[in-house]
């Protein structure tokens, strides 16, 4: 099953002299749930609303399910939240709801069924603009349930939440995941991305810095390292690994090396310092956690200032 | 066109229980019983002792009143109040959904721009329709009423009356409604569509009449704009109301009107139909 469901081609958005998308190309395959990970602001929701037809790209192209995004075939096997929900506030969940499947032209009999998917039916009667955010949210992904759609798009769903809400819609992200259906989920939440996905996309500043599978991106695993004199055994590390390799860790009065290099460098590593006469104090293997796999390719940390992102 | 209907019967649904439609279309009929036929009434009754039957004989006052007239009173007021109000109604339920975010979800929802907008057009369109046969519906029936109060005698209007009256006001009201609808695609607002409409609605039109009668040449423009053609085409109607209402005009014949009120329609609608098919919805 490597069927690919959407595959964007040097996707570009340029909104003034700003440019918000710059060449994305990104593939999601049948069946998967594919992360679109990046903090606010790197441009996760413009190129979904490309994929989704919602917006033009300046250059490159998008195509889904085999045909061009916001096409009439494509919209009706794509369910989509994006950028937060977006119903008519005077009618009730349940209303909006059966608006929807009219559009769609599926039975008024899938709203109660994607009602109790997202835990609302018993709050479906409820006019839109009484329900908490949370509800919002899950109404939102219902609507983009409703007629069991082949990609669901979905942006930032626990976005605003509060930590009751955020559990509840990775509960429901969990089991939408084991549905079978293809996803793609963004978010600027590593942990997120982390529980539920397949492959992951990595966007920042517009461009898409990686793609693979988590354990991909994680990539090697590093060796972290203590050792006196810290200046000295810096010098050894950074002669046997290379300069590009160590950092220096800041741990309050105890800092150590990060080397980046697999565990098969420890033996060499260790006889160099003690030949050097540095005090190796230890020495272990750690695995980079995506977030730092992020701050690597960004220089910046995941979880900055909420920027506009939109 | 399945997909049509399917978008038919969503926007069917959302506005109907759109408490914003019911209160456009309750103003409506209210404004046109006060101004078509109470104070009219009172006038009439009250007309031997002061008041604006000073200036209107009470005998034409009268006649104004009666089933013979509907055709063209029920409709005097769609080029100024009536527009407005439809106006309102086409510029909210483009421009609201922009806001509410709802137009991003029923564009993922639905069976392609074209034909989700389409839907909004053809239930705003039957709006239009069915309430200017429901306003003939009770003009005709409050008119029966007061002929047989005042003993005159229930002289129905002819059914090309009738139609020429229907389709005049369905014409007008559609132009606005349409013109609504447009703005309200353009600025993305219902707060900024209704306000710009009803400026150039009630306002700038006449206030370009105006400049017109000071710059030569300008007036080949104003007499062919929305508002003026609507005015004609109703002014045309004749009738005991005559041009007394508001915005009802003699500048065009009916012929031009018709022309320059279905080129507006048209130009109005397709012009909101395109831009929705063709914009970037961020």
């Amino acid at each position: 099953m490597t069927d690919t469901i959407v595959r964007t081609d040097a996707l570009s958005k340029r909104y003034g002299d700003r440019l918000a998308v710059d060449s994305v190309s990104l593939t999601v395959r049948q069946g998967e749930v594919y992360g679109f990970l990046g903090p606010n602001g790197a441009g996760k929701t413009t190129t979904l609303r490309m994929v989704l037809g919602l917006v033009r790209p300046t250059s490159g192209r998008a195509v889904v399910l085999g045909d061009a995004p916001g096409s009439p075939p494509v919209v009706a096997r794509v369910g989509a939240l994006v950028e937060g929900p977006g119903f008519y506030p005077y009618l009730s969940g349940r209303d909006n709801l059966r608006v929807m499947a009219r559009y769609q032209g599926v039975d008024d009999r899938g709203v109660d069924a994607v009602l109790d998917r997202v835990d609302l039916r018993s709050r479906g009667g409820d006019r839109y603009s009484r329900y908490s955010l949370g509800m919002k949210q899950r109404l939102g992904v219902a609507a983009a349930l409703l007629g069991d759609p082949d990609l669901l798009v979905l942006d930032e769903p626990t976005n605003g939440l509060d930590p009751a809400g955020m559990a509840d819609m990775r509960a429901l992200l969990v089991d939408v995941a084991a549905g079978g259906q293809t996803v793609v989920l963004s978010s600027h939440l590593l942990a997120e991305v982390q529980e539920v996905c397949d492959r992951v996309g990595v966007i920042a500043g517009g461009r898409l810095l990686a793609e693979g599978t988590v354990a991909e991106l994680r990539g090697a695993t590093a060796v972290l390292l203590r050792a006196r004199p810290l200046d000295l055994a810096l010098a050894v590390a950074m002669r046997v690994s290379g300069d590009d390799a160590v950092e220096v860790v800041h741990g309050g009065a105890d800092d150590a090396l990060r080397v980046h290099a697999g565990p098969e460098l420890i033996p060499q590593l260790t006889r160099n310092l003690v030949g050097a006469g540095v005090d190796v104090l230890e020495v272990t293997t750690v695995e980079r956690s995506l977030e730092e796999v992020f701050l690597a390719m960004t220089g910046a940390p995941m979880t900055q200032p909420a920027g506009s992102a939109r | 066109m399945s997909g049509l209907l399917g978008s038919t019967r969503a926007e069917v649904l959302r506005l109907r229980r759109w408490p914003a439609t019911w209160v456009l279309i309750g103003v409506w009929f209210a404004l046109d019983l006060a101004f078509v036929y109470v104070f009219n009434y009172i006038a009439y009754r009250t007309g031997d002792v002061s008041g604006p039957a000073d200036r209107v004989p009470r005998a034409q006052l009268l006649a104004g009143l009666l089933p013979d007239a509907v055709p063209s009173a029920a409709v005097q007021g769609t080029p100024l109040f009536g527009g407005a109000i439809v106006l309102i109604l086409g510029a909210l339920a483009a421009g609201s959904g922009f806001g509410w975010g709802s137009w991003k979800t029923v564009l993922t929802q639905g069976p392609g721009r074209g034909t989700t907008f389409g839907g909004t057009l053809v239930v705003l369109a039957l709006t239009v329709v069915g309430l200017v046969l429901a306003t003939f519906a009770l003009d005709l029936a409050v008119s029966s009423v007061l002929a047989a109060v005042e003993d005159q005698p229930v002289d129905l209007p002819s059914v090309g009356a009738l139609a020429q009256g229907v389709g005049t006001g369905i014409l007008v009201l559609g132009m606005w409604c349409a013109a609504g609808v447009l703005i309200g695609v353009l600025t993305r607002s219902p707060a900024l569509a209704v306000g710009l409409g009803l400026v150039w609605a009630l306002v700038v039109e006449n206030l370009l009449r105006g400049v017109a009668d000071l710059i030569g040449g300008l007036a080949v423009v104003t007499d062919h704009l929305p508002g003026t053609a609507a005015g004609s085409l109703v002014g045309a109607l004749g009738g005991a109301a005559g041009d007394r209402a508001p915005g009802v005009q003699t500048i065009l014949t009916s012929g031009t009107a018709i022309g320059f009120l279905l080129g507006y329609l048209v130009l109005f609608a397709a012009g909101g139909l395109v831009l929705m098919r063709r914009r970037d919805l961020a």
